[in-house]
């Protein structure tokens, strides 16, 4: 079986995030493998496990440094990785990057491509339904449990209410939630292995498609607004007392 | 301005953010509310109690379990044969999912998490949260409709006429469906942190009572999830008395304490409550970006240098197993609890 792991490269979510001059700045912090991706490479990885004979591909759009994000998937135990770079990518919205990707996966060949629910960066979570809708293939979203049986796939999907279980035939893309499992360290011999490993970049040319036009368009960017905290520590001879102040207070403000 | 409103329910219960989303589809001008599934004629009839023009009603069988696909191919051919020019939903697991669909089917696209819409004649600009909210955006949409969903209690809830009537058309469901549902396990859910009007949260401060003595037989681990639970025991009666929800760091989640769907900040939710309580929270940046939207902040923590107290408006230095019950009393007396 060959699974396909999409995954995105963003700013550590340790990182102090400006707006500067209308562009994101995250300072020094490094660039790291979308955190919520690695839940993909987890899912990928533990299906290969469960079904003989099947290869894990991480699949990321992105700029040369983006290759580091996919040795990242690579040391966690992917067998193969592809970046897919050209300059004429720098403006992506998600119905752009899910034409690309799926490109991608048809000249792959894929039976389950696996995505992230969302990205840490502009975090709107539609590319894997995209991908799929492009495809043609089902889209199981937010997926904690993944069971294949021959060529069929049963999940169980997260959702407000509780667990919604589906099945469908494969191919079929898939976005995995946290109870999919925590991702894996990556071994010494995975960190060496991805060290040494090629990474193919592919450009659009080598897709056969043009590049997608933005629908969606940043006209600003703004800081949070700062916050007009001062802050009321509250003392009391007993913690009753202090209870007593704190919710006078509370219910004065009537935010409640 | 003619707007679609998706409203987004499960088994007839309606994702308060939905009527959110109608309120504001009111002010731009006509509102057609979309109504799917199984248990459409009541949501229909509240849709229009909550002030849609027309309410579109899509009850085929094949729609009665959401799927991405038919839901999305629906709403393609509504939008294709009505051409409206907004459809706006509120942010849902399933909204997301098939707008995203509906959108790349009709060569637009989706503005998801929308917290700000300003519409000048046919020009929509949008503020949303980025970065987890570190940062905010304002983008435009340059396909037709232009898809929108909508960030729960960021805009003003409408208000309910009972009775109020008026027309429930029925449409044609698509029926291209390439998945089958095989049931639900439907969890005792609670009050949900993205509709909550008050959150009582807990960090890893949750497990710091010493004091208490765990049952016999218990390692170490168990022993500190058996105290951090006493803690979410107390920060649950908080949060019953107000009527809200239970939320955590992510530090609580990692260490086992309670369920990733409680955790608030970082790779879980970003919460815009009137009152957000926060106790043995130390307060990672991440945290304070997920609760930048609350009203007012409350923090209860150990440590004075804690970086919480730097976003909260009141603040108490103590131990959170003592203040946390006195805060519940008090809070029950005078509100008649």
């Amino acid at each position: 079986m060959k699974i396909i792991a999409c995954i995105k490269q963003v700013p550590d979510s340790e990182a102090k995030v400006r707006a500067e001059g209308g562009q994101v700045n995250w300072g020094d912090a490094p660039l790291v493998i979308n955190p919520f991706d690695e839940y993909a490479v987890e899912g990928a990885l533990q299906q290969r496990e469960a079904v003989s004979g099947s290869t894990v591909t991480a699949l990321c759009i992105g700029p040369e440094s983006a290759r580091e994000a996919l040795k990242h998937a690579l040391a966690m135990g992917a067998d193969d990785a592809v970046l897919v770079s050209d300059p004429a990518l720098n403006e992506l919205d998600t119905v752009g990057a899910a034409h690309v990707l799926a490109a991608a996966i048809q000249k792959l060949g894929a039976d389950i491509v696996v995505f992230g629910r969302q990205t840490l960066d502009t975090g709107s979570g539609l590319t894997a339904a995209q991908t799929a809708r492009v495809l043609g293939w089902p889209m199981l979203g937010l997926v904690g449990q993944i069971k294949i049986e021959e060529r069929s796939v049963s999940v169980e999907r997260v959702i407000e209410e509780g667990r919604q279980s589906v099945k469908a035939n494969l191919p079929a893309v898939i976005s995995v939630v946290q109870s999919i499992g925590e991702p894996r360290y990556p071994s010494f011999m995975g960190i060496r292995k991805a060290s040494k490993a090629t990474i193919p970049v592919w450009a659009l040319s080598d897709l056969g498609i043009n590049a997608p036009a933005a629908v969606i368009k940043r006209s600003e960017l703004l800081n949070p607004p700062a916050r007009e905290t001062t802050i009321d520590i509250i003392t009391g001879d007993s913690p009753e007392a202090i209870a007593e102040t704190l919710v006078e207070k509370i219910l004065a403000e009537k935010v409640l | 301005m003619k707007t679609f409103v998706y409203i987004d329910h499960f088994k007839g219960d309606v994702q308060p953010a939905a009527w959110e989303a109608l309120g504001l589809a009111k002010s731009f001008g006509s509102a057609i509310a979309l109504v799917f599934g199984a248990g459409a004629d009541d949501v229909a009839k509240t849709a229009l109690e909550y002030g849609a023009d027309e309410v579109l009603v899509a009850d085929d069988s094949a729609l009665t379990d959401y799927r991405a696909e038919t839901y999305a191919s629906t709403l393609t051919a509504l939008a294709s044969s009505l051409s409206p020019n907004l459809i706006l939903f509120p942010t849902t697991t399933r909204t997301r999912e098939f707008a995203a669909m509906s959108a790349l089917d009709l060569n637009s696209n989706v503005i998801t998490d929308a917290t700000g819409i300003e519409v000048n004649g046919d020009s929509v600009v949008v503020t949303r949260p980025i970065y987890e909210g570190k940062l905010f955006e304002k983008v435009t949409c340059s396909g037709t409709p232009q898809f929108i969903t909508i960030r729960g209690r960021a805009f003003p809830k409408p208000n309910r006429e009972e009775g109020k009537s008026g027309t429930i058309t029925k449409v044609e469901a698509k029926t291209d469906a390439i998945s089958t549902v095989e049931g639900y396990s439907v969890a005792a859910v609670g009050v949900s942190l993205n509709d909550a009007g008050v959150i009582v949260s807990g960090g890893r401060g949750v497990s710091n009572n010493p004091s208490l003595r765990p049952p016999a037989g218990l390692d170490d681990k168990q022993a500190e999830i058996w105290r951090a639970q006493q803690g979410f025991t107390l920060i649950g009666d908080l949060a019953s008395t107000l009527g809200g929800a239970v939320g955590a760091s992510r530090a609580a989640v990692d260490a086992g304490y309670i369920p990733y769907s409680n955790q608030v900040g970082q790779t879980g939710k970003v919460v815009a409550p009137d009152l957000y309580i926060a106790c043995g929270i130390s307060g990672a940046i991440q945290h304070l970006a997920g609760i930048r939207s609350a009203k007012m902040v409350v923090a209860i923590n150990k440590d004075a240098d804690a970086p919480i107290f730097k976003q909260a408006r009141y603040g108490v230095v103590g131990d959170l197993f003592v203040i946390v019950p006195a805060l519940n009393a008090v809070f029950k007396k005078k509100l008649g609890k």
